[in-house]
C-alpha cells in the first residue's frame, strides 16, 4: 500500500506540475487541480497508513488511525476546492477580456505590445 | 486582556458580513460601516500593544481546548505590533479608496474587511495550520481586491498572481505535512518544544519540511528567485490595494521570524536557526535587483513596486542576522518600508489620476493640476523610500548597518546596502525630475474631470506620510519599545509557558 499511495502522489505531483508550466490557462488551472489532489494525499498519508482502524481514541484502544491529519485533508479540500472554482471563473473572464488564453496575455512567439509592463 | 485578543480578527469578520449582506447597495453607509470598523481596530489594537508593552505574552485558545489540541492565537509584543501596523495602514487605505475607488467595482469594503481578517489572523495565530487558513482567507480576499475595477492589463496580472500564490499554499501544506509528520503537533509552542527533542533520524525529514516552508515565506515575502509576481501585481493593481499589500509582504517576514526564531531558534540544537544560510544571500540579491529595477523601470508603479522588493531585501537583510539588535532594527525597518510603501503608491495614483492619458509612463507630458504640491509629496516618499536623512529610512537603515557590525557578511551587507541605496536616489530623481520638472517646460496642460483637491486621498496620503515623521520624531521610543519585542523574540520560554504551562519548559531543557 506504501509503493501505491507514493507513487501515486509522485504522478499526480508530476502531472500537475508538467501542467502548471504549459502557457496556457486550461492546463494550468488542471496542473493546479492535480496538485491540490497529490497534496491532499500526502497529508493524508502523514498520519501513517493504517487500515481498518477507529480514529477515536478510548481507554484500551492501543491501535488508531490519527485523526487530525484528516481534519487537515478535510480543510485543504474546502479550501483547494473554492480557490479552484475561482480560478476556472476567473480563466474565463481573462479569455473573454484579453482575447486569448495564454497566461502572459499573448500567443507564443508575439512581441507584447507596449514593450515591457513595468 | 483575556477576549479581547480575539476582536482584531472577529470585528472585520462581522463587519465584512454585514457590509456585503445589509448596506450592499448604499455606498455610502459601506464607507460609514467600514471607516468605523477600522477606527474601532486601531483603538483595540493599541490597546493591545499597550497591554503587551506591559505583560508577558498571553494565550486566547478558541473554543477553550486546551493547547496543544485546540488552535490558540497568541499576544505578544511582536503579534500586537504587526496587528497595529495593520490597523493603521488599513485606516490610510480605507480613507483613500473612500473617495472614488470604492465605486469601480463591487464590493470593496467587504473584500478589504476579510482582508484586514485574513492579516490580523496570521499574525496572531499560535498555529502553523492556522497560519495557512489566515493565509488563505488574506489570499482570496486581496484576489478579489486586486481584480477590483478589471480591466485587460489586471486580470492578466491578477491571474499570475493568483496562479502563483496557490501553488505556494500546495507547498505550504505539503511542508507542514511533512513537520506534522515528524513531531506530531502543529501548535508553534509545542513545535519548540518537539523540534528540540526530535530523533536524530528523523531529523533529516523535519529539516526538509522547514524549508519548503521557508520557501513558501519566501514566496510572500517576494525574495529573489521567487518575486516574478511582485512588480506585476502591485503596478496592476487598484492604488488603494496596493497600498494594502505593503502588508502583505511583512506577513511573509513576520512569518519566517516567528517561525524560524521560535521552533528553530537557539534551544533546536542541530537545526537552530535554520533559515540563516538560505536567508542571507536570498535578501542581498533581492535588494541588488530590486534597486535595479528602480533605475530600470518604464513605468511609475512600476518603479515603486521595484523599490518596495529592495525594501523587503533590506528587512530580509536584518532579520537574517538572527540577534536580538538586527531583529530591532529590521523591525523599524518594517515598520518604515510599510508606510513609505503605501504612501509612494497613493502619491502615484494622485499623480496619475491627473495625467490623463500619460498615465504612469516615465515621459515628459504637460503640467497638471497641483503638479507642485504632489511634487513635494512624493520628494517627502522618495527621500523616505531611499533612505535619506532626515527621515525614518535613514535610521532604519543606520540601525541595519550598525547591527551588522561583527556579522561574517558584514562587507557584503554594507557594500550592498550603501551602493543599492545610491540606485534608489538615481531611479526617484530620475522619476522625479522627468514628471514634475522637465514636465513644466512643456506646454500647455492637462486637464481631467474630477474633483480638484479629492480631500481624503490627500488626508490619507499625508497620514501616510505623517506615520514616517512620527516614526523618526519618536525614533528613540520606538526604538526602545522594539528592543523589547526582539527580546521578548529571543527568550522564547516565555512564549512557551503562555501557550503550555509552565511543564512544557522542563522538555526544553530550561
Amino acid at each position: 500500500m506504501e509503493f501505491l499511495v507514493a507513487s501515486s502522489i509522485g504522478l499526480l505531483t508530476t502531472c500537475g506540475t508538467y501542467l502548471l508550466l504549459r502557457g496556457r490557462t486550461f492546463p494550468v488551472v488542471i496542473g493546479l487541480a492535480l496538485l491540490s489532489y497529490a497534496v491532499n494525499v500526502f497529508l493524508f498519508a502523514m498520519g501513517r497508513l493504517t487500515i481498518n482502524m477507529p480514529p477515536i481514541l478510548r481507554d484500551g484502544v492501543t491501535e488508531y488511525t490519527d485523526p487530525l491529519p484528516q481534519a487537515l485533508v478535510l480543510t485543504a479540500i474546502v479550501i483547494s476546492f473554492g480557490m479552484t472554482a475561482l480560478i476556472v471563473v476567473l480563466s474565463i473572464r481573462a479569455y473573454l477580456e484579453i482575447g486569448n488564453d495564454h497566461v502572459d496575455g499573448r500567443p507564443v512567439g508575439e512581441p507584447s505590445e507596449a514593450g515591457d509592463k513595468n | 486582556m483575556g477576549d479581547w485578543i480575539v476582536v482584531p480578527i472577529v470585528l472585520p469578520a462581522v463587519m465584512a458580513a454585514l457590509i456585503v449582506l445589509a448596506v450592499r447597495h448604499d455606498i455610502l453607509l459601506q464607507r460609514v460601516f467600514s471607516i468605523t470598523a477600522t477606527v474601532a481596530l486601531v483603538a483595540v489594537t493599541l490597546s493591545l500593544v499597550v497591554f503587551a508593552n506591559g505583560n508577558d505574552p498571553e494565550m486566547y485558545a478558541l473554543s477553550n481546548w486546551p493547547a496543544p489540541f485546540g488552535i490558540v492565537l497568541v499576544l505578544d509584543r511582536l503579534s500586537a505590533m504587526m496587528v497595529f501596523l495593520t490597523s493603521l495602514l488599513g485606516l490610510g487605505v480605507v480613507l483613500f479608496a473612500s473617495s472614488e475607488w470604492d465605486q469601480r467595482g463591487k464590493h470593496f469594503h467587504a473584500l478589504f474587511q476579510f482582508q484586514l481578517m485574513g492579516v490580523n489572523g496570521a499574525f496572531l495565530t499560535g498555529d502553523v495550520f492556522n497560519l495557512f487558513v489566515f493565509f488563505e482567507v488574506l489570499l482570496i480576499a486581496s484576489y478579489g481586491l486586486m481584480l477590483h475595477g478589471a480591466g485587460a492589463e489586471r486580470l492578466k496580472a491578477g491571474m499570475q498572481y493568483i496562479v502563483i500564490n496557490l501553488t505556494g499554499s500546495s507547498l505550504f501544506l505539503i511542508g507542514v505535512g511533512m513537520i506534522y509528520s515528524v513531531t506530531g503537533t502543529l501548535n508553534m509552542a509545542d513545535l519548540a518544544v518537539q523540534v528540540a527533542n526530535v530523533a536524530p533520524g528523523d531529523a533529516a525529514l523535519l529539516r526538509a519540511g522547514a524549508l519548503v516552508l521557508l520557501l513558501v515565506f519566501c514566496v510572500k515575502a517576494a525574495l529573489v528567485p521567487i518575486h516574478f509576481w511582485l512588480p506585476g501585481t502591485y503596478a496592476n493593481a487598484p492604488a488603494p490595494v496596493a497600498a494594502l499589500f505593503a502588508i502583505m509582504t511583512k506577513v511573509g517576514a513576520y512569518s519566517v521570524l516567528r517561525v524560524y526564531s521560535l521552533a528553530f531558534g537557539d534551544a533546536a540544537g542541530d537545526m537552530a536557526w535554520l533559515a540563516q544560510p538560505y536567508l542571507m544571500p536570498a535578501a542581498l540579491i533581492t535588494l541588488v535587483l530590486g534597486m535595479v529595477g528602480v533605475v530600470a523601470a518604464k513605468r511609475l508603479n512600476g518603479l515603486i513596486a521595484f523599490s518596495v522588493i529592495g525594501s523587503m531585501g533590506t528587512l530580509l537583510i536584518a532579520i537574517a542576522l538572527f540577534t536580538p539588535e538586527s531583529i530591532a532594527a529590521g523591525l523599524y525597518y518594517l515598520l518604515h518600508s510599510t508606510f513609505s510603501g503605501a504612501a509612494l503608491f497613493l502619491i502615484a495614483d494622485l499623480v496619475v489620476s491627473r495625467r490623463g492619458q500619460f498615465g504612469d509612463s516615465l515621459h515628459t507630458a504637460p503640467t497638471f493640476h497641483q503638479s507642485g504640491f504632489l511634487a513635494v509629496l512624493f520628494f517627502v516618499g522618495a527621500i523616505a523610500m531611499a533612505g535619506m536623512p532626515p527621515l525614518s529610512g535613514f535610521i532604519g537603515k543606520l540601525q541595519i548597518l550598525d547591527a551588522a557590525r561583527g556579522s561574517d557578511a558584514m562587507v557584503w551587507i554594507w557594500a550592498i546596502i550603501l551602493v543599492t541605496s545610491l540606485l534608489c536616489i538615481i531611479g526617484f530623481g530620475r522619476a522625479g525630475s522627468v514628471l514634475f520638472w522637465k514636465s513644466a517646460s512643456v506646454e500647455g496642460e492637462i486637464t481631467v474631470e474630477g474633483a480638484k483637491w479629492p480631500v481624503l486621498p490627500i488626508i490619507a496620503t499625508c497620514g501616510m506620510l505623517g506615520g514616517l515623521v512620527a516614526l523618526t520624531v519618536f525614533a528613540g521610543p520606538i526604538t526602545d519599545y522594539l528592543h523589547g519585542v526582539a527580546a521578548q523574540i529571543f527568550d522564547t520560554s516565555g512564549y512557551i509557558q503562555a501557550v503550555l504551562g509552565e511543564g512544557a519548559l522542563a522538555l526544553l531543557g530550561q
